[in-house]
């Protein structure tokens, strides 16, 4: 494992891993989203507008997901110390505020014909908007804290603080009453029918690659942004 | 007794402020529960009523039978039941969601009038969390017995 802390080494990986995941998902993510928007049935209910799940749902779990990863990076960070888990969490940032992004906009959307609202302040849309709040603070504090050389302790403190909202994101529906229905995919059961999950299921590995592909690609972009402005502090410093 | 190494003592530092946190958070979440709630359940609003006049939100299981649109067209009353069967009617005047239907969740704005009959503002139609083919749910209803008897048929 320590292996891969070395940047030569990882970037070697990186280089042949990033295009791989990015095409992959990419591919994968279409085929899902053709299947569930053109192939799938109709709900019982809901009719056509069920077809939003399949970007809604996957979007919603790498929202959270990219805390997760950022919480993860960071407390290897700062317990054995290892740059490249800053950069890696700096690198799920982005990422994760899009699909939170895209998870709020396509409720919103899908909230409108089915509950005959667009937005209401229940636990569920509440948490998930303040996971969006959190990844603009987390991002606006790495990069202050790059630009002013402060250390990279601080903003990874902040991705452990802020990751005690994963958990109540996920429990909202549960312990609140509230507009959001209850969770349909809980441990080891689904109230989805097959035909609703299956693409489900493959539009979430698909996310999940571009996901993957995109930490990969803002990872490498970093290392060459530390990279350049290393050999810019040499040169100036021999021209001198 | 040996000293930690620095990164352990950093490890059991983060675990230990890590445990605290999420338990302080999970225990405020917790507590929050009835303040955080997005709207009174029947029973909780029959055994704890809000003031009358006072702007609530009721939710619950719209009763099957229970619909009924009066004389003008747009206003409906029909009574929400909770989990334990308890059951507060509601009025309503206006366009209700597509979704609002007798037998599936429904979140009534409004207030609660003297007389125990909650006057809606706007209804919100809630969603289970169960997700089926409409063609699937059709056959269950119409041809499922029909399918099983043609099936049985070949057995025999």
């Amino acid at each position: 494992m320590h292996g891969f802390a070395n940047p030569k080494r990882f970037l070697t990986l990186a280089s042949l891993l990033t295009p791989l995941l990015l095409v992959g998902g990419l591919l994968v993510s279409a085929a899902a989203l053709y299947w569930g928007l053109f192939h799938v049935p109709p709900d019982r209910l809901m009719g056509e507008t069920v077809r939003i799940l399949f970007l809604h749902v996957p979007a919603a779990w790498l929202g959270m997901g990219g805390w997760s990863a950022i919480a993860i990076a960071s407390l290897v960070f700062l317990v054995w110390r290892h740059p490249l888990a800053a950069l890696a969490a700096r690198a799920a940032a982005v990422p994760g505020l899009v699909f939170t992004v895209i998870c709020l906009a396509t409720g919103s959307i899908w909230g409108r014909p089915t509950w005959g609202t667009w937005w209401v302040w229940d636990g569920r849309l509440t948490s998930m908007l303040v996971l969006a709040f959190l990844y603009l603070a987390y991002i606006a504090l790495a990069q202050a804290a790059e630009r002013e050389g402060v250390s990279a302790r601080i903003p990874a403190i902040f991705g452990l603080l802020g990751a005690i909202n994963i958990p109540i994101i996920n429990r909202s529906v549960v312990w609140w009453n509230s507009l959001h229905q209850p969770p349909s995919i809980t441990m080891g059961k689904s109230a989805i029918d097959g035909e609703f999950l299956a693409p489900l299921l493959v539009a979430v590995l698909g996310f999940s690659l571009v996901f993957g592909g995109v930490v990969l690609a803002r990872m490498r972009a970093l290392l060459a942004d530390i990279q350049a402005e290393a050999r810019l502090r040499r040169r100036a410093m021999e021209s001198a | 007794m040996n000293a930690l190494k620095p990164k352990h003592q950093r490890l059991v530092l983060v675990v230990l402020a890590l445990v605290a946190l999420v338990g302080a958070g999970l225990l405020a979440a917790y507590a929050l529960r009835n303040q955080a709630s997005y709207f009174y359940l029947p029973e909780q609003m029959l055994a704890d009523p809000p003031e009358v006049g006072q702007a609530v939100r009721l939710g619950g299981m719209v009763e099957e039978g229970s619909l009924h649109t009066a004389a003008d067209g747009i206003t409906l009353t029909f009574a929400v039941t909770g989990n334990d069967g308890s059951r507060v009617p509601v009025r309503f005047s206006g366009i209700a969601p597509d979704l609002f239907v007798e037998g599936s969740g429904v979140v009534a704005e409004g207030r609660l009038g003297a007389d125990g009959t909650f006057v809606a503002d706007n209804l919100l139609a809630k969603h289970d969390e169960n997700y089926v083919p409409r063609e699937l749910q059709e056959m269950e209803q119409h041809q499922a017995a029909k399918m099983a008897e043609e099936t049985t048929v070949g057995l025999e």
